[in-house]
């Protein structure tokens, strides 16, 4: 069985996000990037599905400019065994991405996608469903833990409430949600085997995808800075305040 | 000419900033402070796992043929986060190299993949005496072959990782009828062999959970092959090597300082005086652009001598070089990322103070700055003359 994992290339968690001086996007201009997280944790989950003997394969993709190579190489260097790079310099948005996706997965036929919940950048958390729904394979998103038993799966997953368990009929899509695995650093010596694994490029035209934009982004703008706070002399003050002021009881 | 790194050592940059930041940095104020050996040795086992402790070792013995500028990349980020890791990494990797260059192949099979895997906490080199520091030829530890063993006698000063590291290079005198620096000779010593002992820690100003220790010598009898490389040779071997730790030892000069300088451009952009971030003043604006100036330099330098060794050529001008500048660049950088601080520079709550006390030593061993002097001119004037 394959497993299918996507990779995002996304601004380090760790970078403190700067807006464009005309609010038309964030700056990308000299700003460190990385996987998006949740794909580690994807990536993560798939390498443990092939060491456990249930998948043979582990095959990673990647959407976007040709920089998302370094992304796709850090995947190899986990231990998944190629990568698919489908080159474009356009913007994105989720439907591309997932129509995209399920061209490759129709080529390749996984028998489990793995994709994070959502990417720390846009934090749309669309693509795994639409992708879904495009594929008509069964979904399982906000994923803590994931248990594949021959021709069905059962997945835990994160609700509001608690866990939710579900079973799926294989062939599966699962989104990670935090708590699904704990990634591991890439060794060394696996890094320097990475660039020896294969890694495809294709374009949208050759998976037969037009782009097409559905939505504008008209502004970006950076978060209001938070203003000081004011103490309050007793229970009573602080509650009129918050019915009166706040207006939030 | 291409200055860019390859992706390979761009991944290595990147997984060893991820470590430093993950595993190291939440420790080093405690290693600092209080310390936690069983902590610091796990960090040192889980970077040998992931690759580092052989960073230029052949992959035949479990290293990781990444070659020297990864090395100075990655020894860099570690230092970023704690310096007493980082200085463990960089002997374990140059013990490692120096038994590669020059011991038998029985050698290198018995300890490369114990000192790559982890399996050996680290690797220490015996060099310096109490009495042959910057003057290395003048020690006074002796091997006297009796019969099919050699017979050490001696004390080693300022062994970094002496109690627990599991194998030693020692250097000692085999021939004293030889001249000065001609008749030393080279031995591999397993920790733990009878008539070989640990001294107590040294106290030190930085750099603290990496222990330094005198290592002495009584009647300490090792096999005939422990002799590594040939006889009366061994002086030429530590000169050699270590053209190659200076390199490790600048990066790790580098490392810290970029952790001071970073640590102080975001506070200038968060502390307010005479109504404004300090950022604005101009005063201290041209403090940063110096101290990132002069790093960026050291960078280069150390690229330069890296990549000059592993393309096989002489380094050891480049190397000294790197080590001299970048070690003296980075004391300046520390001492100016801490008056950018103030008051708080100087109290151990904000990290300033130690990266000012760890940074210190590196302008002093594996060869202090004036040392690295004498060997650039050295070099200088040989090729005039």
């Amino acid at each position: 069985m394959k497993v299918l994992v996507t990779v995002k290339r996304v601004i380090d968690y760790n970078v403190k996000v700067r807006v464009k001086a005309d609010g038309s996007d964030v700056d990308l201009n000299n700003v460190k990037m990385a996987m998006n997280p949740f794909c580690e944790i994807a990536v993560e989950e798939a390498i443990r599905l092939k060491e456990s003997g249930t998948a043979t394969e582990v095959i990673a993709v990647s959407v976007g400019p040709k920089a998302c190579q370094e992304q796709l190489r850090t995947a190899l260097a986990l231990g998944a065994d190629r990568a698919i790079h489908i080159e474009s310099e356009a913007q994105l948005e989720s439907l591309n991405v997932a129509k995209l996706l399920a061209k490759v997965i129709e080529q390749e036929q996984p028998g489990v996608v793995i994709l994070g919940k959502q990417a720390i950048d846009t934090d749309n958390n669309q693509t795994g469903q639409m992708l879904s729904a495009l594929t008509g394979m069964a979904q399982g998103t906000f994923a803590s833990k994931i248990d594949i038993q021959g021709d069905k799966a059962v997945v835990i997953r994160e609700v509001d409430g608690g866990l939710q368990t579900i079973e799926l009929a294989m062939p599966i899509i699962a989104t990670t949600d935090l708590r699904l695995n704990e990634p591991r650093y890439a060794s060394l010596p696996n890094i320097m085997k990475a660039k020896r694994k294969p890694l495809e490029v294709k374009t949208p035209e050759e998976l037969g995808v037009s782009i097409k934009a559905h939505t504008k982004l008209l502004s970006v703008g950076a978060p209001a800075e938070r203003k000081a706070g004011i103490k309050v002399a007793s229970v009573a003050e602080l509650v009129d305040k918050l019915k009166n002021e706040a207006k939030v009881i | 000419m291409d200055l860019s790194l390859s992706q390979e050592q761009q991944l290595i940059q990147q997984m060893a900033a991820k470590f430093a930041r993950t595993e190291l940095e939440p420790l080093a104020q405690k290693l600092d402070h209080s310390g936690d050996r069983s902590a610091f040795l796990a960090n040192l086992k889980k970077l040998a796992e992931l690759g580092f402790m052989g960073l230029n070792i052949d992959a035949q013995y479990q290293g990781t043929e990444a070659g020297s500028v990864a090395f100075s990349l990655a020894i860099t980020e570690i230092a970023r986060a704690c310096a007493a890791t980082a200085v463990t990494m960089s002997v374990t990797n140059m013990v490692g190299e120096v038994i590669q260059s020059v011991a038998s192949n029985a050698q290198k099979q018995q300890y490369l993949p114990k000192l790559c895997s982890g399996e050996y906490a680290a690797g220490a080199f015996c060099l310096t005496e109490s009495s042959a520091g910057s003057d290395p030829a003048n020690m006074k530890t002796s091997a006297v072959l009796e019969g099919e063993n050699w017979i050490l006698n001696g004390a080693k000063q300022f062994i970094s990782s002496a109690e627990y590291a599991g194998v030693f290079v020692v250097w000692a005198v085999t021939d004293t009828s030889m001249a000065k620096g001609k008749g030393i000779s080279c031995f591999l010593v397993e920790q733990g062999t009878a008539g070989m002992s640990i001294g107590k820690a040294e106290q030190k100003m930085g750099q603290k959970a990496s222990v330094t220790n005198e290592v002495l010598f009584d009647q300490c009898r090792i096999p005939q092959d422990a002799l590594m490389g040939e006889l009366n040779q061994g002086f030429k071997i530590a000169v050699t090597e270590l053209a190659g730790g200076r390199i490790g030892i600048g990066s790790l000069a580098l490392g810290i300082a970029l952790a001071a300088m970073d640590y102080a451009r975001n506070y200038t952009l968060e502390r307010k005086q005479f109504g404004q971030v300090i950022a604005k003043f101009q005063g201290l604006q041209w403090m940063m652009a110096d101290a990132y100036t002069e790093l960026e330099a050291a960078r280069l330098l150390l690229m330069s001598a890296a990549d000059k060794k592993q393309r096989g050529l002489a380094f050891s001008k480049e190397a000294s070089m790197a080590k001299l500048y970048a070690s003296e660049k980075a004391n300046q950088a520390c001492y100016t990322a801490l008056q950018l601080l103030g008051g708080y520079g100087y109290i151990s709550e904000y990290p300033l103070e130690r990266y000012a006390r760890d940074v210190r030593i590196t302008s002093i061993y594996e060869g202090s700055s004036e040392i690295q002097r004498v060997i650039i001119s050295r070099e200088l004037l040989k090729e005039v003359s």
